[in-house]
């Protein structure tokens, strides 16, 4: 366990992707089966503690700290694991840290009655580090910087394979993986690649630069709707034994199919197509607000597939029945994919139609008013256009010069902030989530009233100006939340980024911005100057 | 007396109206008490100003000569009488010249604490506890994850990495008062017997503490040598310069930073530090719980950082407090982790 640790550790502070492979690699590389088949599964996401869930650990520590101290720490921690590992109170005494089979084996096979007393006695062996380590492997979320690929890639490194090899072998083995790595070090066959419905890394695009289109010339590409969903990886394939295999991945190579059994169930060819995950209703694609609903649901209910009904809108095809076909060029793909989903023939996938045009004037004019170009009641969900070339093979990774994004402009508003919180993850212990308001006339006169919320989009220097700003201007603390000074002649203005504007009975203001982001601080700006709701009210759909 | 009439919290700072004078304040005012040399604490512009020989002379370091019309040193220990009120200076083991500052009227005792720490420094004279009535505490470490590990053992994990790693430049950034001498002391405790690399902005103060016997060994600045071939060299260099472009022309440079921030995960995460190091001049929880039981009184005063949660202790075992929520504080040092650039650029 220690030497996890000490892996999850160095991994998390370690920024350069070169030296998390290194890391990862030489690990691997050092420890002995099955402890680093174990760490491998751990970074890729391939064990699940049916048991062992963040309720345990909070019941854990609620037992051993005052409750108030206990949300303090949390709230400026950001990270339940961490703030458990830094409070629990250390025992002398203790047993010798556990290793990481015992650990893996002691979170499979107890029951729910003796968890609490084992992983209590293991935090009480572990030093911070360990603790650390620990819950976040009961927790599930490593959240060190680590993607199941990089961990595959840095697996790979230990034989001559290519990540890919290891991924069409990936889903035939468990871990932990003896038969990978006798393979990688030359000591035993190549698993058999028994999984018919393997993940293939995406093919990502690249935001189009202004210059670009001096360079590009338009009769080599095709233009198809960005549409403003999930990106995902439908597979489906038939085992050996005949029976069907379907998986729907996320662009990161998670299987979310479980979530979305209205479209698994459809995917009855064998093939695996690249798309975009929507929810369609009444013939026309939602906004992503709606999409919202389905996501990171583990149990879906019968009520949810019937108002949110989930749909693939297909732009190419990777694999046609048995047949690889990434090394074709697009334009041959495409003739592939239109034949393929007409032989699906479902009413929950269909194409991403192209966009017609001659030059990039004309594209631009279609990205400018896609409703009329072509989206028409799906225009909603339309947030730019993607140009491809029509000879790219589909490769993994971000390729330069094949595939481009060109996203809608983003819609700007001047807004004052009104309250502050502390955030997680990566932002944690700085106010680093924003409430924002805008001006609007009431019958006691002029008042800011909420219209968003924010968490990025500044730089790691302006976060400290903000955190700072926040800790001098507090009016009120309710909790967690601060307010902050906000007034016509005192206050912060922040121009706010969105993509798209909705009618919402959630929030006070009657609107709900979609990905919304601080694009300026306005130091310059008093807040009476800041926007008003009416500005606001006219980018709503069908108000001009 | 009530405690209230002997000190009150003011937008300049604490306030005595009995003798007329602020105590750290964060404007300038006639008359002030200060408790240590960070700027946050030590402003310029003040009419006078009675403080520690160490903070005097930190002061016109900094400042100049002229950063208060008049000055008066006060001897840790000895008494001074300001009207009704006697006032004391007392060592308070933050950085040199640090001193909590005994304010007593008519039977009533306050201490005002300034900030504190009570782990070793061979930088600076050691905490010493006073009873009183009221104490006033700073909070900056005022959450129970804060638990500082020893010291030494932090400065042996950089000796390590040094170690691990002799084609690489160890670059640790540490508040240029106090911290930054602190380390220089405990990596020649630990028997590294090198030269120590600076950066220009650690001159004077590096300097000063020297001169006042502080063990800080060989020093050589940075810009008097060539970056290139300084691979397995430590630097020391103020917390805003890890990330800059002056940090990147050493050889692979390893990216460490001193301080009690380093304890949270995101915290070094946000500036990109590869070697955390644990090293703090401010007490921690443990620290903070102990020292105010020590003191004896039954009244909690908390000027800055996480008041809440030590507000909340308190009265847990039922000791009355209140935060004070003082604004300004925590502009230089670990009081807020974010501060330095002023730090780099005030010398």
């Amino acid at each position: 366990m220690n030497r996890f640790a000490w892996l999850l550790d160095r991994l998390a502070y370690e920024p350069r992707r070169n030296a998390k492979l290194a890391l990862i690699a030489d690990y691997l590389r050092t420890t002995p089966d099955p402890d680093r088949g174990l760490a491998l599964a751990a970074m890729t996401g391939g064990l699940v503690f049916q048991n062992a869930k963040p309720g345990l650990i909070r019941a854990l520590i609620a037992e051993r700290t005052d409750p108030v101290l206990f949300a303090l720490s949390y709230d400026y921690v950001g990270d339940l694991s961490e703030t458990v590992a830094l409070m629990w109170p250390a025992r002398h005494g203790a047993n010798a840290a556990p290793h990481l089979p015992d650990v893996v084996s002691g979170l499979r096979n107890s029951g729910k009655t003796d968890l609490p007393r084992l992983i209590a006695s293991w935090l009480d062996a572990l030093d911070e580090t360990g603790r650390w380590a620990l819950l976040k492997l009961i927790t599930g979320a490593l959240r060190i910087g680590v993607s199941s690929r990089l961990a595959k890639t840095a697996a790979a490194s230990l034989g001559d394979v290519e990540p890919d090899e290891i991924e069409q072998v990936w889903h035939g083995l468990e871990p932990p993986y003896e038969p990978l790595f006798a393979w990688l070090e030359g000591r035993g066959p190549r698993p058999a690649a028994t999984d018919p419905a393997p993940f293939r890394p995406a093919m990502l695009s690249h935001p189009i630069e202004e210059g670009d289109f001096d360079k590009l010339v338009p009769a080599e590409f095709q233009a198809e709707w960005k549409w403003d969903g999930i990106r995902v990886q439908a597979v489906s394939g038939t085992r050996a034994d005949g029976a069907r295999i379907t998986r729907l991945y996320s662009r990161t190579g998670e299987d979310i199919g479980a979530s979305f059994p209205d479209v698994t169930e459809a995917l009855v060819l064998d093939g695996a197509l690249d798309g975009e995950l929507l929810v369609r209703r009444e013939n026309a694609v939602q906004s992503f607000n709606t999409l919202q609903q389905r996501l990171n649901r583990k149990s879906v209910t019968g009520k949810m597939l019937a108002e949110y009904p989930a749909h693939i809108r297909a732009y190419d095809l990777l694999v046609d029945g048995e047949e690889d076909i990434r090394d074709l060029p697009l334009v041959e793909r495409r003739k592939r994919l239109v034949a393929f989903v007409a032989r699906l023939s479902s009413a929950v996938v269909d194409l991403s139609p192209p966009i017609a045009f001659s030059d990039w004037e004309e594209l631009a004019a279609a990205r400018a008013d896609p409703e009329a170009s072509g989206a028409g009641v799906d225009a909603e969900a339309v947030e730019g256009c993607m140009i491809k070339r029509l000879d790219s093979p589909y490769l993994p990774g971000r390729p330069k010069g094949y595939w481009y994004k060109w996203k809608r402009d983003a819609r700007l508003v001047d807004c004052v902030l009104m309250y502050a919180q502390r955030g997680h993850g990566k932002r944690s212990s700085f106010y680093s989530d924003f409430t924002f308001g805008v001006w609007r006339t009431t019958e006691e006169g002029e008042e800011l009233v909420p219209v968003g919320k924010a968490y990025f989009g500044f730089t790691d220097e302006e976060l400290l100006e903000l955190d700072r700003f926040v800790r001098r201007n507090t009016l009120n603390r309710f909790g967690p939340v601060r307010e902050v000074t906000h007034e016509a002649g005192k206050g912060l203005v922040l121009e706010v980024a969105f993509e798209g504007l909705q009618r919402s009975t959630r929030h006070k203001s009657g609107l709900a911005m979609r990905f919304p982001r601080i694009s300026r601080i306005r130091w310059d700006k008093p807040p009476r100057e800041a926007d008003r709701i009416e500005a606001l009210e006219t980018l709503l759909p069908g108000q001009g | 007396m009530r405690p209230s009439e002997l000190l009150i919290p003011t937008p300049a700072g604490l306030y005595c109206p009995l003798a007329d004078i602020h105590i750290d304040p964060v404007r300038p005012v006639g008359r002030a008490l200060i408790t240590h040399g960070h700027s946050d604490h030590a402003r310029a512009g003040h009419g006078a100003v009675l403080a520690t020989r160490e903070t005097l002379a930190i002061m016109a370091l900094r400042y100049g000569e002229g950063f208060t019309q008049s000055r008066q040193e006060a001897v840790p220990g000895a008494m001074t009488s300001i009207g009704p009120v006697d006032i004391r200076f007392v060592p308070a083991g933050h950085v040199l010249g640090s001193a909590q500052i005994v304010v007593e009227s008519k039977g009533l005792r306050i201490v005002v604490s300034g900030d504190y720490k009570r782990e070793r420094d061979p930088t600076c004279a050691g905490f010493e506890p006073v009873s009183c009535d009221v104490f006033i505490t700073e909070a900056t470490f005022g959450l129970p994850v804060f638990r500082h590990p020893p010291a030494d053992a932090e400065i042996a994990k950089l000796l390590e990495s040094v170690r691990l790693f002799p084609e690489r430049t160890h670059i640790v950034g540490a508040y240029s008062l106090g911290k930054a001498q602190r380390v220089m002391a405990l990596i020649r405790e630990a028997g590294y017997e090198r030269p120590i690399y600076i950066h220009g902005a650690l001159e004077t103060l590096t300097e000063f503490y020297a001169s006042e016997g502080a063990p800080v060994g060989e020093t050589r600045l940075v810009s008097a040598s060539d970056r290139k071939a300084l691979a397995g060299e430590i630097v020391i260099c103020p917390p805003s310069s890890i990330q800059d472009l002056w940090a990147r022309k050493f050889p692979d440079p390893v990216t460490a930073f001193a301080s009690g921030w380093m304890r949270i995960r995101a915290r070094a995460r946000q500036r990109g530090v590869e070697l955390p190091l644990i090293v703090s001049d401010h007490a921690d929880w443990g620290d903070l719980q102990a020292t105010i039981r020590e003191t004896g009184a039954g009244e909690i005063w908390v000027t800055h950082g996480e008041a809440d949660a030590l507000v909340h202790w308190c009265g847990t075992v039922g000791l009355s407090a209140k935060p004070l929520h003082l604004v300004g504080y925590g502009d230089e040092g670990e009081a807020e982790s974010t501060g330095e650039a002023a730090d780099a650029t005030q010398l």
